[in-house]
């Protein structure tokens, strides 16, 4: 163990891998901003619109509509994200339907999550008093404009540490990308790799590039739950 | 009081029944407010007196009943969402454990029925907070929230949010019944001031001091059904049925422990 651990930082630090690393950094960087986090902001984007929808269908207990949405909650969460986007990207167009890669990954990406984040936020909306609606409607709102002013306010404060979580887990999974063709930071190493066949450097480094961005988003998580107990609101 | 006849009939409950799974729980309330009365709605535990409550202001759906307010008709079980609305309006809640908008400050908790659901314009919504708050002695704290507050404050703002509503009645369901007992005081001075002023008030409420000395009218429940209902002092001196004697022996005993 410790020897592959010695292995592993001299083969590192030997002065070729290492000029492979730095020489490849800001390349893999920039795939990693231009791409990789675009690709991550917009799938939850659309996994956030989704989620809320999907919650508040099931809230309301919308007939029908409510069926629709515990069905595909059914079926995103017991398939694998990787077959999903294998059917979408390289199964679809056998229907006629051709997608960019990179919309491809942001709709599945987002459906994905999307039903993850509406269980959180169907729980959230679920632990928001009753209490809070009756004063509502006593005070004279409507029922969405209690959701609007009240319930969902509410409920985004007791799914945020949901929510932080599946974007942390988005920002990694946006690596399965690289296998429907978009060319983000994961198959930029890959490409570079065929070149210059430094596997482990590599995928290190690009490890290294998600660990870093995970932690300041965990940092960004721990500053905004404390913000919103700040607030007092939900006990 | 009951011999001034010029006095206009405000709210006036007939019949009014509601079933939980299937058991009664009101069985055919009748109730009268004149404006400026204040009634005391007493009665042990469970004997229906949120739920009738609740009935008047539609947090709950009767089975059956009618509802004449403010010169108006309405069927309990066949009201629609317009009339609910409508009705509301001229109605305030006041809850047991206060139920203010936990994401909202003390200042929106109070505008925000007044600028979401009436339209009112905001720096004329916030005059009108604020006054209210004054009221109630809330004013300094406009920009608190909920949880900041302690429970008699929280009831305080609660009320406020009801006086802006400039209601027609007010409903007020054991207002004070979560507070600490040092707390309590502070809610049933701002509940006084109202009385005095000759707002209407329905008032849920096991003080007994404060229904005996605030209220004027008494409707003393059982098991769903008014047992008796009548000017507050007959009520304390001079009971009509055994059931309120005992009641009202049971209450002061237990005050004198
Ligand atoms: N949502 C509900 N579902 C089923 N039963 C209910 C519900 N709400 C109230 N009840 C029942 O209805 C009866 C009357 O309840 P209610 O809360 O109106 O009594 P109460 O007079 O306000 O009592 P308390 O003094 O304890 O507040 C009780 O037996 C209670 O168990
Ligand atoms: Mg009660």
């Amino acid at each position: 163990m410790l020897e592959a651990i010695g292995a592993f930082f001299a083969q590192m630090f030997s002065s070729r891998v290492w000029g492979i690393l730095v020489d490849s950094f800001p390349r893999l960087l920039g795939y990693f901003l231009r791409v990789s986090i675009p690709l991550t902001l917009l799938s939850f984007l659309l996994a956030l619109v989704i989620s809320v929808a999907v919650a508040m269908i099931q809230y309301a207990q919308v007939p029908v509509l409510r069926q629709i949405c515990r069905f595909y909650i059914w079926v995103v969460r017991g398939t694998p994200l990787l077959v999903q986007l294998y059917m979408v990207f390289y199964g679809l167009p056998s229907l006629g339907v051709m997608l960019d890669a990179f919309p491809c990954a942001v709709l599945v990406f987002g459906f994905n999550e999307g039903a993850y984040m509406a269980e959180s936020m169907r729980g959230a909306l679920e632990a928001v008093p009753r209490g809070q609606l009756e004063a509502g409607a006593c005070v004279g709102l409507r029922y969405l404009q209690i959701m609007r002013h009240i319930v969902l306010p509410q409920a985004f404060r007791i799914a945020f540490p949901a929510l932080s979580n599946s974007l942390i887990s988005m920002v990694k999974g946006t690596s399965l990308a690289a296998s429907v063709t978009v060319m983000e930071m994961f198959r930029q190493a890959q490409v570079i790799n065929g070149r210059l066949h430094e596997s482990l450097g590599l995928y290190a480094e690009v490890a290294l590039i998600y660990l870093l961005f995970c932690t300041l988003l965990t940092f960004l998580q721990r500053r905004g739950e404390k913000r919103l107990s700040r607030f007092g609101g939900v006990k | 009081m009951s011999e001034n006849a010029s006095r206009r009939m405000m709210l006036r409950a007939e019949g009014v029944t509601k079933r939980f799974d299937g058991r009664e729980v009101l069985r055919g309330i009748d109730l009268t407010v004149e404006q400026g009365d204040v009634v005391a709605i007493l009665g042990p535990s469970g004997s229906g007196k949120t739920t009738l409550l609740r009935c008047l202001n539609f947090l709950e759906r009767a089975d059956g009943g009618t509802l004449e307010f403010d010169g108006e008709r309405i069927e309990l079980a066949r009201a629609t969402g317009k009339d609910v609305a409508r009705l509301r309006r001229k109605t305030a809640f006041v809850f047991q454990n206060y139920n203010l908008f936990l994401n909202k400050t003390v200042l929106q908790n109070v505008t925000l029925g007044l600028t979401a659901a009436r339209g009112m314009r905001r720096d004329e919504a916030r005059e009108r907070a604020v006054r209210a708050l004054e009221k109630v002695g809330m004013a300094q704290r406009l920009d608190s929230y909920p949880a900041q507050l302690s429970g008699g404050q929280q009831q305080r703002v609660a009320i406020a949010r009801g006086l802006a509503a400039q209601p027609e009645i007010f409903y007020f369901d054991e207002p004070t019944s979560a507070l600490d007992p040092e707390l309590i005081g502070e809610v049933l001075s701002v509940m006084r001031t109202l009385a005095e002023e000759g707002r209407t008030m329905l008032v849920v409420t096991h003080e007994m001091g404060f229904a005996r000395s605030v209220s004027s009218k008494v409707l003393f429940l059982e098991d769903g059904a008014v047992v008796e209902s009548g000017p507050t002092a007959d009520f304390f001196t001079r009971p009509k049925t055994q059931r309120s004697r005992s009641f009202v022996e049971s209450i002061l005993a237990e005050r004198e422990r």
